[in-house]
């Protein structure tokens, strides 16, 4: 490998952008192909797939087997509300190894008791979400309830390529947040990228099952393909 | 994980970046159960010193010398470590799997 590519690769890692180091494994032959150009690279397909499970691996084309070397920014997960859903978020996120933070300017609800192990910001969404930085690989979740608080950090995420957006509320609720972000200049194609109501559509009750059916979502749109089959 | 291997990738460029001969090692297909996943690397360097695992210790050996060979003459290489191997007796998979493991200089 040259010095440059390597050098190209770690610095694409360092950034949280998606990678892949395509080598040749006969000749030694290498091509790093960076985020914008994978779609017109000959072997997209092998890429897509490989990216979506973030697994390197090697492939078979044009009779010759090529290893591709896949990194993946590590995906996390944004949800403003330290609630009881976000209680039940904490550790099942774990399990599934997303990054989890949550932020919450109520002092009273971001306490480290309620939030043992969990990166815990008490602040407000669009301070916090300007330092933690929101990016392909991240999801956005909010929570609380109280358009003071969710308003901000759903308005940052709908300005960023974030993989995931989703808010907690009914339907009225949801006509409510519409209005709001319509009047804050948002289109209806940015405000479709909301997934609301929230979460699979699994009849969650408790706390614990509407965290479940928020991750069920978030992993199978991380996961799930982009492209349909024709 | 995935943060060992990109910290693995890392030390190879400071490693090669301070003028010293590198190669890497790559897990690039793996057979049955095998000890680290494909995308595992090692780093080596020309006075044998390594870092990262390409098999949770069965096979380092090997693939360190098998470096030294590849930092010399430049030459990329695929390995094949597993109990269909006649190696295998000397430094096999004891878990019964077998792997491919790719070793390029990095220049």
């Amino acid at each position: 490998m040259e010095l440059g590519v390597l050098a190209a690769l770690n610095a694409e890692r360092t950034a949280r952008r998606a990678t892949i180091l395509v080598t040749d494994v006969a000749s030694g032959v290498q091509r790093l192909v960076k985020t914008g150009d994978m779609a017109a690279d000959p072997l997209a397909e092998a890429l897509d797939r490989q990216l979506r499970m973030a697994k390197s691996g090697m492939v078979e084309a044009d009779g010759r087997s090529w290893f591709l070397t896949v990194q993946a920014p590590h995906p996390r997960v944004i949800v403003t509300g330290a609630v009881h859903i976000s209680q039940a978020m904490a550790p099942m996120a774990k399990l599934l190894d997303l990054d989890l933070v949550i932020v919450d300017p109520r002092t009273a609800f971001a306490t480290a008791e309620r939030f043992p192990d969990v990166r815990l910001l008490a602040e407000w969404p669009d301070e916090a979400i300007a330092t933690l930085g929101l990016d392909a690989y991240t999801a956005f979740v909010a929570l609380t309830h109280d358009p003071k608080i969710d308003d901000p950090g759903l308005e940052a995420a709908l300005r960023s390529d974030c993989f995931y957006i989703g808010a907690l509320g009914s339907r009225k609720t949801h006509g409510r947040r519409l209005e709001r972000l319509s009047a804050a200049g948002f289109g209806e194609a940015d405000t479709a990228r909301i997934h609301a109501p929230i979460g699979l559509d699994i009849g969650a009750v408790s706390p614990a099952e509407i965290a479940l059916a928020i991750l069920g979502e978030i992993v199978s749109t991380l996961r799930g393909p982009r492209r349909k089959p024709a | 994980m995935i943060s060992t291997d990109s910290d693995i990738l890392s030390t190879a460029e400071t490693w090669a970046k301070a003028g010293r001969s590198v190669a890497l090692a790559t897990v690039v297909e793996t057979w049955g159960s095998a000890p680290r996943p494909v995308g595992s690397h090692l780093v080596i360097d020309g006075e044998g010193n390594f870092l990262g695992s390409v098999s949770g210790g069965c096979v380092e050996g090997a693939v360190v010398e098998e470096a030294a060979e590849v930092i010399a003459d430049g030459r990329a290489r695929t390995l094949e470590f597993g109990v269909a191997d006649e190696t295998a007796w000397k430094v096999g998979l004891s878990c019964g799997g077998s792997i491919k493991v790719y070793v390029e200089k990095v220049s």
